[in-house]
């Protein structure tokens, strides 16, 4: 074990076994000091949103060193958390999301199991059509979206736009490809000898994937989830264009649109309410950070 | 087993299978049971992804009040505009420059992280992730708080060492930079994941018979490690090409194109054109030009993702 840690280190194989684990030492150190700074590079503005979510508005006013917190303070938060308008926003966000997840789950995950066992016309050319549906961005088709759905509007009489639910609508569009494509790669690669000796015993397609699939895809499902989750809960171009009143906002649209009034930046109620719009997907990601990255990875490993 | 799930005649036979010589019903029935089953999905693409992807064609070729059939004036009129250049080349310099960084910061960082003991990469992965993680619309404002005119957090610390104070978002320049230095610390995590997932699937044995051979640690890097990342390399790059270009989040906040639109690129000119200036076919019209780019990156993923699929 340690003779293969010191080859890989060694720049030459003329240099003393001394002097290599030496370099070695010195390897490691350098690469703890360049990824310390990374370290801190990657978690600045996090950190200065805490510390400036615990400044009164006198002291950000008060100019004094932006990194220290002279007289901490929880009123932001206690603000905020009491500001019905907040909640709403807070509330509107677990709503969608929520119920994004759950409508993306029910799409993509039997979509994924047809796709990646049960063969039939155009099944691979679906399943390509997929994955490039997934590459179409949000910022191509808001515009035709949002004139498709006031069109929706003109037509039926049943007003979308500007209700939060409209994003139910929206959000699975750039879900949906990405799960099914994802679970496609798990289904896949569960040995087809377990659902054939499930369809021996005789159970139904329907079983087979419920008893079978998603309990051995389980990994590939908790990934899948954690994405739509974290895509709905992000999203801000869809619910910038589709929704205005306020108590229709979510929560990043609400804190850009409300916090900020005019040219005055309540910069300690804006930092807190960021903070806490960040927390539930770094909450999750700090239990769930091994199928966060399985999700992460999968996009373009699997396939 | 797949020779009887090819037969095509697949619909009747609608009764539940229980028994074992079910088995042929069961999957003469598979190809009306999988069509249904993503039927769902099938009218979600359908309906709000396609649909609307053709409408965009159709409602670029209309005048402002999308009453009028104008052919391709909306394009005419973005030629003679000297905004749109400007948004052609900002895009441009803002996709390449950050997808650039994004892609050697992600490298380094992935080479650092493998090359300490196992033991602590779980940690040290966690803490480089967190700017992925956090939605851009959260941590932008971050930014936008650090980069403020008067009480940046930045310049009071240059100011020390006797620089600035700098105009982050203020001046043309230095409010391109910042765009691109938020883009870079958003999406150089990705990378370096997905660099790290690879790095630990090179094998080791390649590693040690180059070093037999003498090489030092550029030509093991060059000769060992790229060869064997590339189609990982490719992926990436062209994943993060397509989502860079396309970005409306981080510039919208930061800069919201300014000053004097010198930061707007495709996504958020489209915004202020075809939603704040109600202006929908021209906004249409200006999204399509993101179009050609997204296209040719696309076809590059599928043709790598299907050499992989084949692979393996």
């Amino acid at each position: 074990m340690s003779s293969v840690t010191i080859d890989k280190a060694a720049p030459t194989r003329t240099v003393k076994l001394g002097s290599m684990s030496r370099d070695r030492k010195w390897a490691l150190r350098w690469s703890y000091f360049f990824l310390t700074l990374f370290a801190i590079f990657s978690l600045l503005p996090p950190i200065y949103m805490l510390i400036t979510s615990l400044k009164s508005s006198a002291e950000i006013s008060a100019a004094t060193n932006p990194w220290w917190v002279f007289h901490p303070t929880l009123e932001n938060y206690v603000g905020l958390l009491t500001s019905n308008q907040f909640l709403r926003f807070f509330l509107n966000s677990a709503l969608v999301s929520i119920f994004v997840v759950t409508i993306t789950m029910l799409i993509s995950v039997p979509a994924a199991f047809a796709l990646a066992r049960m063969r039939f016309w155009g099944s691979a050319t679906l399943a390509t059509g997929v994955f490039l549906t997934y590459l179409i961005p949000d910022s191509l088709l808001f515009i035709p979206l949002f004139k498709v759905f006031a069109q929706f509007g003109d037509w039926t009489g049943i007003q979308l736009i500007n209700r939060w639910y409209v994003l139910l609508f929206i959000y699975p569009t750039l879900t949906v490809p990405f799960c099914t494509w994802i679970m496609i790669g798990y289904f896949a690669s569960i040995p087809k000898e377990l659902d054939e000796a499930a369809i021996i015993d005789g159970a139904s397609w329907f079983q087979t994937l419920t008893r079978i699939f998603i309990p051995v895809a389980l990994p590939g499902l908790i990934a899948a989830t954690i994405f739509a989750f974290t895509v709905s809960w992000a999203q801000f171009l869809y619910p910038l264009v589709f929704t205005t009143s306020t108590d229709q906002l979510v929560l990043p649209v609400g804190i850009i649109t409300t916090l900020i009034k005019g040219d005055v930046f309540n910069w300690g109620q804006i930092m807190t309410g960021a903070l806490l719009g960040a927390a539930p997907p770094l909450i999750i990601y700090a239990f769930l950070m091994d199928y966060y990255i399985a999700g992460l990875t999968a996009g373009a490993t699997k396939g | 087993m797949a020779d009887v799930a090819l037969q095509p005649d697949s619909v009747g036979a609608a009764q539940p299978v229980r028994k074992r010589s079910g088995l042929k019903k069961a999957l003469k029935r598979k190809s009306t049971a999988a069509f249904l089953m993503t039927l769902p999905l099938i009218i979600l693409i359908a309906l709000l992804v396609l649909y609307p992807a053709f409408y965009s064609l159709h409602l670029a070729t209309l005048n402002k009040s999308m009453q009028r059939f104008v052919g391709l004036g909306n394009f005419e009129f973005l030629f003679k505009r000297d905004t749109f250049w400007l948004v052609v080349k900002q895009s441009c310099i803002f996709a390449i420059t950050a997808v650039l960084f994004k892609a050697l910061i992600g490298f380094i960082v992935a080479h650092f992280v493998h090359n300490i003991p196992a033991k602590g990469q779980r940690k040290w992965r966690g803490m480089l992730l967190v700017p992925w993680v956090i939605p851009p619309a959260m941590s932008t404002l971050a930014w936008l708080w650090l980069f403020d005119p008067s009480y940046s957090a930045f310049n009071y610390t240059l100011s020390f060492f006797g620089i600035g104070p700098i105009p982050w978002t203020g001046d043309a320049d230095w409010a391109r930079f910042s765009v691109i230095l938020v883009n870079v610390w958003y999406g150089a995590p990705f990378f370096m994941i997905m660099y790290l997932a690879s790095l630990k699937s090179v094998p080791e044995q390649l590693y040690e018979a180059a070093a037999i051979d003498g090489a030092n640690w550029w030509q093991r890097i060059w000769y060992v490690t790229l060869p064997m990342m590339r189609n990982i390399i490719a992926i990436t790059t062209l994943f993060s090409l397509i989502v860079t270009f396309a970005n409306f989040d981080i510039v919208r906040i930061l800069t919201a194109g300014g000053p004097l639109d010198h930061t707007h690129i495709f996504a958020t000119w489209a915004f202020r054109i075809g939603i704040e200036g109600s202006d929908i076919p021209l906004g249409a019209s200006v999204s399509l030009f993101m179009v050609p780019i997204l296209a040719v990156a696309a076809i590059f993923i599928l043709r790598d993702v299907n050499k992989r699929g084949n692979e393996s």
